[in-house]
């Protein structure tokens, strides 16, 4: 920042008058208190539990302290923890990798007015408005291994839901189906809005379809860009719902998120093992929010 | 300004998604509230099902001491918030399970001490009592309904092929032979849920060790990774062969239909399957068989047995009134209405009038009479943070790859000595 666009803040912020101070004081303070209250504090509980063994009945002097030993127990006589944490990455790469370009990719295609463009694109909107519930019954429909009807179709009697090696990946496209058609809309609003005669302007310097969308719409696309980015990163952080819905995260299908539920939700209540899975979650997450803010704050400066 | 501020409210945003996934698990759901008037005795109910639900109201119309206010909470959710319902405001009873999952709660202080009402009921065998009393010597659950594991089979399919009910492993393994011979899958089989095969499990152990072994084992006091426990999945391996294979995709009720339609021989289930007999208008061609012998020293007279009823909460609002209604529960005139609307339980109480009893209830309550010893269920007698994290998901693992068991055993011990040294 220059010296000429710092100097006339700092004579305005003398210029504030006492109700103005106050109505920022109270700007400022009130979402600080909030989070601070709602995300800062739990957290911290959070990894202070970690380091705890307690069932969760009875008052805070029936917690003990265990030091590191349930990082230690996680990491190494935990069966399901790492797998776990490489299906989660798994799932927020496939995510970024193969569905959300596949939404983008449908976008563009749909937005070349085909016929019968509103019908695709309520086709493929459909899934997003279904809950997770609704689609792992429909996708249990279609996996079953002695009911389903993907078998059925071909013959075959694999087990889609339950075969370790490949349940995950039958998990994710369902996810997918879901996630496809979310950036899909988003994506065909972004490019609704923009003028037509940029793309005009690049026929007529002869640039081909490919060139003008690499060059041109997208790099003009930025801010819906940032929005399909955000969106993936949060549908892939928060992995849970349809994994915990075909199995409750067991038997390949383990997310981190799945552990801590198992651990501490119901009669388990391993609460500071489960809180100790919750803290390497929030680490992985912190380190992927780091990484997208990086790219959304460069180049708005 | 648009512009310049969305960073920040992306950011906060970022953080918030990204912080509640891993906090917002701490608050658990809470339990349903008992707001008691004066005269009123309140019931925590997990009877959430249309049918055991209106045999439930129906049970407690006929307390006559006051009105009951049944507080129904959705099964699973009332499993699952158990925790924070008995710490926060429960009801003055609710419906619980026996076993360690009862003992459990009572040696936190959670649940009333009801041995005054014990001292009242009339019919409950001896068996059920024990069932019923915490590590202080003390009866803290009132039994009501219980229904056994067992091997079920369709009498019209043994009939016409000419198979006969094993007695012995030999025996069974024999008879799986020729029914694949005949193209019939001859022991359905499902552990989608991960406690499906530890029915399995637990009735191998009954057979392959003995009562008092099972118990100890469920105490956590015997090695996961030593013989014992080996030569159960050595009786396994002989008969997971004849296994439905792909078991960890399908639901128990899956497995069921293969046996409606034929097209398996046999089932290791809980009696309440008789529910899927029913809807599909087979209620009458459904038997079963004790699981067979293993070892002759042991015998197969211990039936796995799990018993629902009653507890009362700590501090139920009227205590008089409580226990009133527990010991008209213990009556046979109160289970009876239960065992009537639902033929896949039978009464604990011994005194209750079995002539509404269809054959198959008939055969449970023989074949319990007759049992040396009743264990619950491997997720009833042992710690849940146990059973269900560490047990469940290694049985899984075992029938994803039985050559295995050694290193999946050898964890489970590991697991087991970090989760038992802790309260």
């Amino acid at each position: 920042m220059s010296k000429i666009t710092t100097r006339p803040r700092r004579d305005r912020s003398v210029l504030l008058s006492r109700t103005d101070r106050v109505v920022l004081g109270l700007m400022l303070g009130i979402p600080l208190i909030v989070v601070a209250g709602l995300v800062w504090g739990p957290a911290l509980v959070t990894v202070a539990l970690s380091l705890t063994s307690w069932d969760g009945i009875g008052g805070l002097s029936d917690i003990q302290w265990v030091g590191a030993r349930n990082y230690v127990d996680l990491a190494t006589i935990y069966p399901p923890f790492w797998p776990a944490l490489w299906h989660n990455i798994l799932w927020l790469l496939v995510l970024f990798l193969v569905f959300t370009p596949l939404g983008m990719l449908l976008a563009v295609f749909l937005d070349k007015e085909l016929r019968a463009t509103r019908f695709y694109q309520t086709a493929l909107y459909l899934p997003v408005v279904l809950s997770a519930a609704l689609v792992g019954f429909i996708w249990q429909l279609m996996y079953s291994r002695d009911q389903g009807l993907i078998n059925a179709l071909f013959g075959t009697s694999i087990d889609w839901y339950g075969d370790s090696t490949i349940n995950l990946w039958a998990a994710m496209i369902a996810n997918g189906w879901r996630h496809t058609g979310y950036i899909m809309l988003l994506y065909l609003s972004g490019l609704k809005g923009i003028d037509p005669s940029l793309r005009e302007a690049a026929a007529i310097d002869g640039a081909s379809q490919t060139k003008t969308y690499l060059q041109i719409i997208f790099p003009v696309m930025r801010p819906i860009n940032i929005i399909v980015l955000t969106i993936t990163f949060i549908e892939g952080l928060r992995a849970f719902d349809l994994a915990w819905i075909i199995n409750r995260g067991r038997n390949g299908l383990e997310l981190i998120s799945t552990l801590v539920t198992t651990n501490v939700v119901g009669e388990a209540s391993r609460i500071g093992f489960g809180s100790a899975l919750a803290t390497i979650m929030l680490l992985i997450s912190s380190i992927f929010i780091v990484i997208q803010l990086r790219v959304v704050l460069k180049g708005e400066r | 300004m648009i512009t310049r501020n969305t960073p920040f409210s992306r950011r906060r945003l970022l953080q918030a998604s990204g912080l509640a996934a891993g906090t917002s698990l701490l608050s658990a759901c809470g339990g349903g509230s008992a707001g008691s008037a004066d005269g009123v005795v309140t019931m925590g109910s997990y009877q959430s099902d249309d049918v055991p639900k209106k045999a439930f109201a129906e049970m407690m119309a006929g307390f006559t001491g006051s009105e009951v206010k049944i507080n129904t909470i959705q099964h699973e959710t009332f499993k699952e918030g158990i925790n924070n319902y008995l710490q926060g405001n429960p009801d003055d009873t609710f419906t619980w399970f026996a076993g360690y999952r009862a003992r459990y709660f009572a040696d936190k202080g959670l649940v009333g001490d009801i041995s005054d009402v014990w001292d009242k009921i009339d019919g409950m065998p001896d068996s059920m009592k024990v069932a019923s009393t915490d590590s202080k010597d003390r009866q803290v659950f009132i039994p009501s309904t219980y229904y056994p594991w067992a091997v079920f089979y369709r009498p019209s399919l043994f009939r016409e092929r000419g198979y006969t009910e094993p007695t012995t492993l030999d025996e069974w393994l024999t008879l799986s032979e020729q029914m694949k011979k005949d193209g019939i899958t001859p022991i359905a089989f499902a552990d989608k849920d991960g406690w499906e095969a530890m029915g399995t499990f637990d009735m191998l152990n009954l057979r392959v060790n003995g009562y008092d072994y099972h118990v100890s084992l469920m105490a956590g006091q015997e090695a996961w990774d030593g013989e014992q426990v080996k030569n159960v999945f050595k009786a396994w391996n002989q008969l997971l062969p004849f296994h439905q294979p792909d078991a960890l995709g399908r639901t128990w009720q899956e497995a069921s239909q293969g046996l409606i339609q034929n097209k398996s021989g046999v089932y290791v289930m809980g009696m309440f399957m008789q529910q899927q007999f029913a809807e599909a208008d087979l209620a009458d061609d459904l038997d079963f068989f004790v699981f067979p012998e293993v070892d002759s020293a042991i015998g197969a007279k211990v039936v796995e047995a799990p018993v629902d009823g009653f507890m009362m909460a700590a501090k139920p609002k009227d205590e008089k009134l409580a226990k009133e209604l527990l010991a008209y529960l213990a009556t046979p005139e109160a289970v009876g209405v239960t065992v009537k609307s639902d033929p896949s339980v039978i009464a604990a109480n011994s005194k209750a009038d079995q002539s509404s009893y269809n054959a198959l209830q008939k055969k449970a309550v023989k074949v319990i009479e007759e049992a040396e010893a009743i264990s619950q269920f491997l997720d009833r007698d042992s710690r849940p943070d146990f059973a269900n994290t560490v047990v469940g998901p290694a049985l899984q693992a075992f029938v994803k790859d039985p050559t295995q068991i050694d290193s999946i055993l050898a964890s489970v011990e590991e697991q087991k000595k970090s989760i038992f040294a802790t309260n």
